[in-house]
């Protein structure tokens, strides 16, 4: 059983091996420090966002509107950082969470109290998160004049280990993951969320409380995104209402799924999700790197997350055939 | 069931009433088809996607298949292809493209969510890897369907309405029609009952991606000119439409004529905030709100309907 569960993670794994071979061997210049520092930049916003998700998607829920809650977030702390320069910078990370939370929340009471799915709630409330950016911020972008020196310095210094700079985004969105892990299995939160994952009834019947979890669930979910926000202001130095955080939730969904995480609940590791993180960001420089252009970024992502999905799909009907051969012997 | 319906059909009614203040050609039936003419391609999409909702599946590739195919077929034409030929192969080309999203959820058993998540990125990728940032003009005699009328109908929005008539008779008067209502309800007990469930699921995709092809082809020709970034998160409105028109996300639940309602009921939202001057952007937010409310209206019709039920039958239920 253990070596079973363990071959979902392996999957990222050994497709990354692949990708750096391959890149490897059609440009040698993959394994130089200055592309190994772009993946690492590339990491660090999927990743937080990535680890509410996950959670999320354990309790067979989904939450697709975290691009706008990135965005609504960016344009927010940027607007608080434009009014008070000084702001420490821990406190605008703060303030990224706090906003997340309560975008998270109004998700949350939605799918716990209004007994709605979370695929319509979300649906509506990434158009209306996105609507209320662009109302806060009156349709302008916060210029990389009024974004301090200390948040973009996130994304530009950090620790040095030789040639390779781990930044302090790569280093926060690592902490994020550390306390996803933490909370996913030594809490007792934690386990409910896995508990009704794998079987909403029995958790149910267990005493595991529904809502208590679905709430928080969602609400993690919106607080991760919400600092994916802050970070995203530091990491590009601007924030345009239009563009903050369009279309990141379906990277983020693709680096969970591929992560090994089950999309119908009740399985998924924060190891499998940093891999497939890490797997998209090798992508992403492996193209640009071997030089074809990035007009097929898009194509490749869809064929891995389609191969992973296949190989998923194809080892479980060999291992019920083998099964149900074993049952009839 | 049939409360869901009274939704957007009331809804339209009170837009109507409360645009025409804003302007009287809310009144004029010219004004209206006009402006409905742009949705007759999400209208469509979303025609196809009341179908697989009501399986209990998702479609999120709609609007790649869109895209995908109205390139292809723009490729055809630019090399010459004649255009009858060119019109065939994109129908084809979105059904099969529909029919492999339908061949991984049904035959794989994987969940619809991921495949056309997988799907979305994988058909507009490859427009994208084909094209690159270049765009493909259409012959001019291809161009300007939405000019023509016929029966009184530019030709999108004819071709939306027979659509979802056609649609409409299939899935609410045909034994199949029963088979899709009747796997998205209880897919184990369909099974057991004898459907073919992966047929009728295959099936749903199939048509989903038939009439992709179509509003490809209606894209095409509308704008006469295709690049690989068009109409991205139409799927989302699609969605929102079937979801507006009573069609219950959790499967087996939904009519056609909801479906139908609830686009017009967007054409015209949109269309009167367009005129009323509200921005783009606040637009969006009306719409997300819209789709929320609705969905809890519907789920407290549902909760009454119950409630309603469970009483006449209180005194026959044994104490």
């Amino acid at each position: 059983m253990a070596l079973k569960l363990r071959a979902r993670e392996m999957l990222p794994v050994v497709f990354l091996v692949l990708v750096c071979v391959a890149a490897t061997i059609k440009e040698p210049r993959f394994l130089d420090p200055k592309s190994i520092n772009s993946i690492l930049m590339w990491m660090p916003l999927i990743t937080a966002a990535a680890m509410g998700q996950l959670i999320v998607i354990v309790m067979r829920g989904i939450d697709i509107s975290i691009g706008s809650v990135i965005g609504f977030s960016a344009i927010a702390v940027g607007m608080i950082l434009r009014a008070n320069q000084g702001l420490p910078v821990g406190l605008a990370l703060l303030a990224g969470v706090g906003i997340g939370a309560v975008l998270g929340m109004v998700n949350a009471s939605l799918i716990t109290w209004g007994k709605l799915s979370p695929i319509v709630v979300t649906i509506g409330t990434l158009t209306a998160f996105r609507g209320a950016a662009f109302l806060l911020s009156k349709g302008e972008q916060i210029d990389p004049s009024m974004i301090p020196d200390s948040l973009t310095g996130l994304a530009s210094s950090g620790l040095k280990l030789g040639p390779i700079t781990l930044s302090y985004l790569l280093i926060i969105a690592l902490l994020v993951s550390g306390l996803a892990a933490i909370f996913l299995r030594y809490t007792q939160l934690g386990r409910d969320i896995f508990a009704y994952g794998s079987n909403p009834e029995a958790a149910h019947l267990r005493g595991v409380s529904v809502k208590r979890i679905t709430f928080l669930g969602y609400t993690l979910c919106g607080a991760a995104a919400g600092l994916t926000g802050v970070m995203y202001a530091g990491r590009f130095g601007f924030v345009n209402p239009g563009t903050a955080g369009l279309n990141f939730e379906l990277n983020v969904i693709a680096a969970v799924a591929i992560g090994g995480v089950k999309i119908s609940g009740g399985y998924g590791s924060v190891f499998g999700v940093l891999m497939g993180c890490l797997l998209l960001s090798c992508i992403n420089v492996a193209l640009s790197v071997a030089g074809i252009s990035a007009d097929w970024q898009m194509v490749t992502y869809g064929a891995i997350i389609l191969v992973a999905l296949i190989t998923d799909g194809v080892s479980r009907s060999v291992r019920e055939k083998r099964l149900m051969l074993q049952e009839a012997q | 069931m049939k409360s869901r319906e009274w939704i957007p059909g009331m809804l339209i009614i009170v837009a109507l009433m409360g645009f025409s203040k804003l302007s009287p050609s809310f009144f004029d039936i010219n004004f209206l088809l006009a402006n409905s003419t742009l949705y007759a391609e999400i209208g469509l999409l979303a025609v196809g996607m009341t179908f697989v909702i009501i399986t209990g599946n998702i479609d999120l590739s709609v609007g790649s298949n869109m895209i995908l195919t109205g390139c292809l077929t723009a490729k055809l034409l630019e090399s010459g292809c004649p255009m009858i030929v060119a019109i065939g192969a994109a129908c084809i080309m979105g059904t099969v493209f529909g029919a492999l999203n339908g061949w991984l959820v049904a035959k794989l058993e994987l969940p619809s969510f991921l495949v056309t998540l997988g799907t979305m990125a994988f058909y507009r990728g490859v427009a994208q890897a084909m094209l690159g940032p270049a765009s493909v003009k259409l012959p001019p005699e291809f161009k300007g369907v939405d000019g023509y009328m016929f029966i009184g109908l530019p030709w999108p929005l004819f071709i939306f309405v027979m659509a979802s008539l056609v649609c409409g008779l299939i899935l609410h008067c045909t034994v199949f029609g029963r088979w899709v209502f009747a796997v998205g309800t209880n897919e184990a007990a369909s099974r057991y009952s004898g459907i073919p469930v992966d047929r009728v699921k295959i099936l749903a995709f199939a048509m989903t991606g038939f009439l992709a092809g179509v509003s490809g082809l209606l894209l095409d020709s509308r704008l006469g000119i295709v690049r690989h970034d068009l109409s991205r998160g139409i799927e989302l409105d699609a969605i929102t439409v079937a979801v507006l028109g009573g069609v219950s996300i959790l499967g087996g639940k939904g009519s056609m004529l909801g479906t139908f309602l609830a686009l017009f009921l967007i054409a015209v939202i949109k269309t009167g905030m367009g005129l009323g001057n509200v921005k783009a952007e606040y637009q969006l937010t009306i719409i997300g709100v819209l789709l929320i409310t609705a969905a809890l209206a519907m789920n407290f019709a549902d909760l009454m309907q119950m409630r309603y039920k469970s009483k006449k039958r209180t005194p026959v239920s044994p104490a």
